[in-house]
């Protein structure tokens, strides 16, 4: 009898690993500022939604694209040309980006599951290549300048995001509603299905699922959240530019996400923060900053595939 | 002179044969990642830092050993060739037994130390390499001028390309390449060591790459970068063209770089983006490829 409850109690803590570790999150991202910089925290943040919203594709369906700059980097570009030349507030602003996005993954999603494995990367990545070259030509985004001084402005009309803790707690809401909405999708119906297809897709056809449609919706969402980043990251930083659209910022996304832990709701999260608290502060070794992340890479792939939370829940034996 | 469609001939073969040499290195490119590809299921992010070591293994091979072209025509690949046998053995074959997802982070991660590595000793800005001797000046063919050491780059890339796929397709070594392809345990049980197979193959698609950057270092500046985005654009031709067929990523590698020239003349805006356009119609019309075998 003692035995099964236990047994009970270890479920319930196992059940009760992800809103346990959710608000510690949140606990921690309500104190962080008095201990960082608010602007760390807001490029941490931004690359902590662009890392989950990639986490959802290559953890959840299985599907590696080494193009997620493209939403990233045009949903900036969008944000900051609408804030700046349109007079868009900041709202309005960051969902022109989102929509840019959203538009963008259709459009390539609907193109690059038409093949799958090793080829969906390269076509994601040959993708964003072409849209980085019409980056670097199209007149609005300033070419190698950028967008630079775009007006933060007011949210709502009335929240004044020039502050610096306005702006902070703006970036962390976004960032939740970011984070809880990829981890609805994830335990939703359609979050089974798409674990399904990664599982085995030909089982998921033969079940009578059309995988197509689960993969390009989810492809849509992912580029989607990727854009909100991207444009959070334009108002937040003031600034739009080629680095945000580079293959470069690519594979960085994916090694955040490989840091953290592919699969796991918190990985990416942690993965980001490393990785950019790895180029704020190892100023002294920015020229060797590539090579530092190549060999994490090699590292991650040999010896530590499951991740930083991955070897932790593994070690607790939760879900994290 | 004369002139084709309101373009001046000069310009027009000119480009033309510049699209053949950029055409030869998606060739020998793309062909050295679907031979690797074909045994290794592995897709060799590294290939575009192999083609830059080629080429600085020339300029090394010139500065400190006094060693010209022809020699670092043989030399450079099999130096660097060596390499891929470490780097196979070292990295790779600890991941064939998994996704091959993490075969393309792992070369990435490595062409990130290689490129990284290269840029901190020799800056971002390019090395010059001298064209060889016997290969300056050209011919005047009466409707264009053409430079001796492009038509070397077109033929002897078109030779080397042919060469891998005459090995390939029709020698007994190759027979029991394409076997160890189909069926490596099968292959292993008659007797032929297909592991070593494996490792000689990568450094053979490495020696390639290799042989493509000694080629273009005459003409292209010796630089960190060069690798980088050309990797990116020969991944699109590599999908356009589909890895199942080794004479489809020769003739696609060629074709392409014919299209990219005749853009360049037409409508210079989109020579940069042409190659993933017609990527993107392919996968609309045939997505497995133009010579692909499914998935």
């Amino acid at each position: 009898m003692e035995r099964v409850d236990s047994l009970t109690s270890a479920a319930q803590v196992r059940n009760l690993s992800e809103p346990i570790a959710f608000a510690v999150m949140v606990v921690v991202l309500v104190i962080a500022p008095f201990f960082a910089y608010p602007l760390f925290l807001m490029q941490a943040l931004c690359f902590a939604l662009f890392a989950c919203a990639f986490n959802l594709l290559i953890g959840y369906v299985g599907l590696l694209s080494f193009g997620h700059a493209l939403y990233f980097g045009w949903a900036s570009y969008l944000a900051a040309h609408s804030a700046k030349v349109w007079g868009f507030p900041p709202e309005l602003a960051i969902l022109t980006g989102a929509a840019t996005a959203a538009g963008l993954g259709l459009i390539t999603g609907a193109l690059a599951i038409r093949r799958q494995g090793i080829y969906f990367a390269m076509i994601t990545l040959a993708l964003a290549q072409m849209m980085f070259f019409f980056a670097l030509q199209a007149k609005f985004t300033g070419g190698e300048d950028g967008i630079q001084a775009v007006p933060r402005g007011k949210l709502f009309g009335f929240i004044n995001l020039g502050d610096a803790m306005t702006m902070y707690a703006f970036v962390v809401v976004i960032f939740l509603a970011g984070f809880l909405s990829i981890h609805r999708v994830i335990h939703s119906p359609f979050g089974e299905v798409l674990k399904a297809i990664r599982e085995n897709e030909p089982r998921a056809i033969s079940l009578g699922y059309k995988t197509d449609r689960y993969k390009l919706v989810a492809f849509v969402l992912s580029a989607t959240l990727a854009g909100v980043a991207g444009a959070t990251k334009a108002i937040a930083f003031q600034i739009a530019s080629l680095t945000d659209v580079h293959w470069t910022m690519s594979g960085e996304v994916v090694l955040m996400t490989l840091v953290g832990g592919l699969g796991t709701v918190f990985g990416p999260v942690i993965g980001a923060f490393v990785i950019v608290a790895m180029q704020n502060y190892l100023t002294v070794l920015e020229q060797w900053v590539s090579v530092i992340q190549g060999a994490i890479f090699v590292a991650c792939v040999l010896l530590f595939r499951r991740g930083i939370i991955g070897e932790i829940a593994n070690a607790l034996r939760v879900r994290l | 002179m004369f002139e084709i469609f309101g373009v001046p001939s000069q310009a027009l073969f000119g480009q033309l044969l510049l699209g053949l040499i950029n055409g030869s290195f998606y060739a020998l490119l793309s062909l050295g990642l679907a031979v690797i590809f074909g045994m290794l299921n592995i897709i060799n992010f590294t290939h575009g830092a192999q083609y830059m070591i080629g080429a600085f293994t020339a300029f090394f091979l010139l500065q400190y050993a006094g060693l010209g072209y022809w020699s670092a025509l043989i030399i450079a690949p099999i130096l660097v060739g060596l390499t891929g046998v470490v780097i196979e053995r070292a990295f790779l074959q600890w991941l064939y037994k998994l996704d091959h997802l993490y075969g393309l982070l792992l070369t990435f991660g490595l062409a990130l130390i290689i490129e990284g590595v290269f840029r901190n000793y020799f800056g971002a800005s390019g090395l010059p390499y001298q064209m060889p001797e016997a290969l300056r000046g050209g011919q005047n063919l009466g409707f264009m001028f053409l430079p001796n050491y492009r038509a070397w780059v077109v033929a002897a890339s078109a030779a080397v390309c042919l060469a891998t796929w005459f090995v390939i397709e029709r020698t007994k070594l190759g027979s029991y390449l394409r076997a160890a392809t189909e069926n490596p345990t099968l292959v292993r049980a008659f007797g032929i060591n297909v592991p070593r197979m494996i490792t000689l193959t990568y450094g053979f698609g490495v020696a390639l790459a290799a042989f493509a950057g000694v080629m273009a270092a005459p003409i292209y500046n010796v630089s960190p970068q060069m690798g980088s985005d050309l990797i990116i654009v020969v991944f699109a031709v590599v999908v356009i063209g589909g890895m199942g067929s080794i004479m489809g990523a020769i003739v696609t590698g060629f074709g392409l770089g014919v299209v990219e020239g005749l853009t360049k003349v037409f409508f210079p805006e989109a020579s940069n983006t042409v190659i993933f356009i017609v990527m993107a119609i392919v996968l609309l019309i045939r997505p497995a490829g133009l010579f692909g075998r499914g998935t």
